[in-house]
């Protein structure tokens, strides 16, 4: 049977523990048709050409974890950011763990899907926002919707913000000998309110895991939403992460996504601007390299006028690794004063290394300013000599060279610890000495 | 200190230097100067080892141990600094982290330990005074939008961080107003002494009112066409390079 199959057939079984008489019913049954329609992405489509699920249909996954599996704190500590007070929402195969969770009720909902499902006092924000940004007729999308039970719920109401950042982590043990994980987070965040997210998937073993994510991101008037994603997974791991944010006006949503590991990693991160004077800032750093793939599928719509977008991608890519950017703009004939800046710069150090990149803009208005640019090369060999004739071996140099090529993007991080963290991460993957501050 | 023998050079087959023959000894400032295009910048970067340049015959020698086959790193290791002419910018690395890792490698080829913390402050702290560069600026990304007499103040801080035996000053003096000009030379003299040499390149004779050298060349066409005395320098403002290209062609 292969994984589709599966999957169809498991979602009665699925559908039997879960409560019939919850509207979200309806909508899991309308996504598993679509599913059932569509199947798994093929290379064959546009958006999936230089990305292949094939391997990943080929493994007999476990859909549902047979046993709750547990961990110690201490065991996977380092993949928490741990130097400062964090919410926690913290999954172990897929399931919530309130042991190792710190979850929070008090002015602002940091808790579970599962939970804003089953109880009455979320009913009515599950009505007005679940499923409603995410793409209806994208299959993965629909695949998880499908299947949507259990991930992070996070509610900010009017003018509050949580006193620290959240983490949602999702560990897969590996006692399942392949797992696949569908994890599903609704983020609202209310007026004048803001919030910072930080999303890490970690697989722990060498058994194979497949996780198919949907984040649906709600900011309204004047929020303020900083998320990160660090994936750096092992090399067993493969995700793919949707992401759907709406934004209203005067809203400030940045994404960053830092991509240093896993066997396959497709972002397709969507902002969809439903105000005026909204900004969207989508950055990214992806250092990869045996044959670590990331696909990096962003859109940006703009649909009203007197709106930015950011958009700056950086990428190294070593040894047999393969990288796509994929950026697309859209700009509505009503969206005039549109400011869509779009950046993609790689660096090959690997003959047998490839990137695609590709932007794609549609304009439909006459008064926007919209700029894009890609660049694929090597390191400036002037900038090279420069740092040899100091004293810097060609080897650290180039190093140092790399590292300030990426590091420029964390610029923009707003949790201090995060960024020292990740400046670290970059430098151990170059092998530079960060033994100074930053 | 430092031994040239009869140096020819080329750039994708481009004949630069044409036959230099150059000796400097420690405790000597040397200035090389000449029309645009004579090759002075070439022969820095031949000196600090640039790998675009080949060499096509002949040889430098540093204290006797020929630099033929090494990196510009190890150039760098064994004494020999260039203050670029064009110095890049380095966006992600600050001045003081770049001056750390330099200092720590060359410390690291000769067999030390990485300099401790204080002490690096110290350091740093004394050569910026040394050159009058504002604390605010160490932090700031290397050259990163400096002005041009910015850049050229900073490639003597390093000079004076490094303390190199032999410095060669490629156009140190071009975009740099008096009152800097003084201070670059004053970091620049502070360096001198029987141990040290320095090569200045240069256009003008200004930078050598105030870095007096014990010796001037004169490069035309890839080779030395002149040989003097600091004399031979105001001469060289006084007529230009006409003449001398008169009497080379003669």
């Amino acid at each position: 049977m292969d994984l589709k199959d599966k999957l169809l057939s498991s979602f009665i079984a699925f559908e039997n523990n879960v409560d019939l008489d919850n509207p979200v019913h309806e909508v899991r049954s309308e996504a598993i048709k679509n599913f059932e329609e569509k199947g798994f992405p093929s290379k064959k489509e546009e958006a999936w050409k230089y990305t292949s699920l094939n391997n990943i249909q080929k493994v007999d996954f476990s859909v549902f974890p047979k046993q709750e599996n547990t961990l110690e704190y201490k065991e996977i500590k380092k993949y928490f950011l741990h130097e400062i007070d964090t919410y926690k929402i913290v999954f172990v195969d897929g399931v919530y763990s309130s042991y190792l969770s710190e979850t929070t009720h008090d002015g602002v909902d940091v808790c579970l899907m599962s939970a804003a499902f089953s109880k009455p006092m979320y009913k009515q924000i599950i009505e007005l926002y679940f499923n409603k940004v995410a793409s209806k007729d994208e299959s993965l999308t629909t695949l998880n919707t499908a299947f949507s039970k259990e991930g992070a719920y996070i509610y900010i109401p009017k003018n509050k913000a949580p006193r620290k950042p959240i983490q949602i982590l999702h560990f897969a043990t590996g006692n399942e000998a392949a797992l696949m994980l569908q994890p599903r987070n609704l983020i609202i965040v209310e007026e004048n309110a803001e919030v910072q997210i930080i999303e890490r998937h970690q697989s722990l073993t060498g058994n194979e895991v497949f996780t198919n994510s949907v984040t649906e991101i709600f900011a309204s008037k004047d929020a303020i939403v900083d998320y990160y994603k660090v994936q750096n997974d092992r090399d067993n791991a493969s995700l793919v992460d949707n992401t759907y944010i709406s934004q209203k006006n005067s809203s400030v949503v940045r994404v960053h996504t830092f991509s240093f590991g896993g066997k396959l990693t497709r972002n397709n991160l969507n902002f969809y601007q439903n105000g005026e004077r909204i900004d969207s800032i989508l950055k990214g750093v992806t250092i990869l390299g045996e044959k670590q793939h990331v696909d990096h599928h962003t859109l940006v719509h703009h649909a009203q006028p007197n709106c930015e977008s950011h958009q700056d991608y950086k990428g190294i890519f070593g040894e047999k690794s393969t990288g796509v950017f994929n950026g697309k703009i859209i700009v509505d004939e009503i969206a005039q004063k549109t400011n869509a800046f779009q950046q993609n710069n790689n660096i090959l150090i690997s003959d047998k290394a490839t990137i695609n990149t590709k932007p794609q803009l549609e304009i439909f208005a006459d008064d926007v300013k919209c700029s894009h640019g890609c660049t694929i090369g090597q390191l400036d060999e002037d900038a090279l000599f420069y740092l040899q004739s100091r004293g810097i071996p060609k080897k650290e140099a180039t190093a140092l060279l790399m590292y300030a090529f990426a590091n420029n993007v964390l610029e923009s991080v707003r949790i201090p610890e995060l960024k020292t963290r990740i400046n670290k991460i970059i430098a151990n993957k170059l092998g530079v000495r960060v033994g100074f501050e930053l | 200190m430092l031994e040239i023998k009869n140096l020819h050079a080329s750039v994708e087959d481009k004949k630069i230097l044409k036959g230099i023959n150059l000796q400097v000894n420690a405790g000597e400032v040397h200035a090389i100067m000449g029309p645009n295009g004579s090759g002075k910048s070439t022969l820095a970067s031949v000196i600090a080892g640039k790998e675009e340049f080949e060499v096509k015959k002949g040889s430098i020698a540093l204290k006797g141990e020929d630099l033929e086959e090494l990196a510009p790193e190890e150039r760098s290791h064994k004494g020999i600094f260039l203050s670029f002419q064009y110095p890049v910018e380095i966006p992600g690395v600050t001045v003081t982290n770049f001056m750390k890792t330099a200092i720590n490698e060359s410390r690291k080829a000769r067999g030390l330990e990485d300099m401790p913390a204080n002490q690096m402050l110290k350091l740093i702290r004394e050569k910026s005074e040394l050159l009058e560069i504002d604390r605010k600026f160490l932090s700031r990304s290397l050259n990163e939008g400096f002005s041009g007499g910015e850049k050229k103040r900073n490639e003597i801080f390093q000079m004076a961080m490094l303390e190199p035996e032999l410095a060669i000053l490629d156009e140190t003096d071009s975009g740099l107003d008096i009152d800097a000009l003084r201070i670059v030379a004053n970091g620049v003299n502070k360096l001198r002494g029987k141990d040290n040499a320095i090569i200045v390149i240069t256009h003008y004779q200004r930078l050598l009112e105030y870095i007096v050298p014990d010796f001037v060349h004169v490069l035309h066409d890839g080779k030395i066409v002149k040989s003097g005395t600091k004399e031979l320098a105001l001469e060289l403002e006084e007529k230009g390079y006409d003449w001398l290209k008169q009497e080379t062609a003669v």
